[in-house]
């Protein structure tokens, strides 16, 4: 959780809490990048990102859960006790978790079962939490719910990057639609199963340090500080 | 299906499907507490204590109230209740009773809640329909699996002091890596027992 004073200090500095939405969204976005950056939400990204299609799916539960949880932690941070805030947030978080997989289950009972207990570990995940206790309780609910949905977002890129690579060497598909011909392709196994996806993750990380540290942005942070 | 005997449960959840390697939960702490072995050691042990308890707890509340009263879709928030509220007490329990285990453990207790492994390991049991001896087997074993793994990678990093790594890979990055290559070692027990 050291992590949490670091990504505050961080907006306080840049000034992004008190800005309007457009620097709240690159932030999250990029800057703040949830999982890149700030190494949040970890387990669910390598977990349903097998498939394109699943991890589009995951990305667009996590930007409707932390858009509404932060809109409702923002709307009621002057009625929350400081002392039982954590249990009120993960009561607002849960909510809409509970919505989305009913949602889910009613209209796309195929993806339910495939993301299995990933959907209901929403509420664990780190950056919903993170978002609430960083954000949402100090600022008023529009910015607040910019700052959630570009999380969300931010999440949601990563994520679909990762299904893209994964699902593309591991089935040579792309959102089921062959892309690599297994003529002359053999899909690698390894992608789909766990090792795969930590070694992309791994990867990718490593190519955003790469690309931030080239830009020779002072506020670049080795992913590490964590 | 067949009846999964809980020693298959046992070294499937250890050894096959591991719950962090194979299943992906519990990374968060996962990554930031195995710089050192004692902290892992003392998160590890904490984690198998509270996973233990916490699947039989969840198990009775499951099948106990949730399913008589028709409100299974209210699951994930009794779960994390049942977690959230179980971690305190412990924690209050072992701050009253031993200073010595509240030194060594205690500070890891909060740290447990936020831990996605311990919901995961409630979810998995229901989603595979154990029963309660199963259960218990799964959520002991899914937590020793856990402690194993954060050990040999606190090991790892200790000697990675050592290394010289390109800047990119550093931190994060290189530990992702060397889990997936662990993700790969123990995908060599694979075949020895199969549980789903």
């Amino acid at each position: 959780m050291s992590n949490l004073p670091v990504a505050c200090g961080a907006c306080q500095a840049g000034g992004v809490c008190q800005g309007k939405g457009l620097s709240t969204l690159k932030s999250g976005l990029w800057a703040n990048n949830p999982i890149s950056v700030q190494v949040l939400g970890i387990c669910s990204a390598l977990a349903v990102t097998s498939k394109l299609e699943n991890a589009l799916v995951m990305g667009a539960a996590l930007i409707f859960v932390t858009g509404c949880s932060n809109l409702f932690i923002s709307l009621l941070r002057k009625a929350i006790p400081r002392k039982i805030r954590m249990i009120a947030e993960v009561a607002i978080i849960a909510t809409f978790v509970i919505l989305f997989d009913q949602v889910l289950r009613a209209f796309y009972y195929d993806m339910s079962k495939t993301l299995g207990p990933y959907v209901g570990l929403i509420i664990t995940n780190c950056i919903v939490m993170g978002r609430a206790e960083a954000f949402a309780l100090q600022n008023p609910p529009i910015v607040s719910v910019v700052d959630g949905l570009a999380n969300g977002m931010g999440y949601a890129g990563v994520l679909a990057v990762i299904g893209a690579i994964r699902e593309l060497l591991g089935y040579g598909t792309i959102l089921d639609f062959a892309v690599l011909s297994t003529s002359w392709y053999v899909p690698n196994q390894v992608m789909i199963l766990a090792p795969g996806a930590f070694v992309v993750l791994g990867l990718l990380i490593a190519m955003f340090n790469a690309i931030n540290a080239g830009k020779g942005a002072a506020d670049a942070k080795p992913a590490g500080g964590h | 299906m067949d009846y999964i005997s809980p020693w298959a449960i046992i070294v499937a959840s250890i050894f096959t499907s591991n719950i962090l390697l194979a299943n992906f939960l519990g990374m968060c702490s996962f990554l930031v507490c195995s710089k050192q072995i004692g902290t892992s050691l003392g998160l590890g042990a904490a984690v198998v204590f509270v996973m233990t308890a916490t699947t039989a707890i969840n198990y009775g509340v499951y099948y106990g109230l949730l399913v008589p009263m028709g409100l299974e879709f209210l699951w994930f928030i009794i779960f994390i209740a049942v977690i959230a509220a179980f971690v305190q007490f412990v924690e209050m329990f072992v701050e009253r009773f031993s200073q010595g285990l509240y030194h060594a453990l205690g500070i890891f207790l909060p740290l447990i809640t936020v831990n996605c492994a311990i919901l995961g390991a409630a979810l998995f049991m229901i989603i595979r329909r154990y029963d309660f001896i199963q259960s218990l087997a799964y959520g002991f074993a899914a937590g020793v699996g856990w402690a194993l793994a954060i050990l040999l990678m606190a090991g790892l990093r200790k000697k990675m002091g050592y290394s010289i790594i390109p800047k990119a890979f550093q931190g994060v990055s290189i530990i992702m890596i060397i889990t997936g290559i662990m993700a790969m070692a123990f995908m060599g027990f694979n075949g020895m027992v199969r549980i789903q």
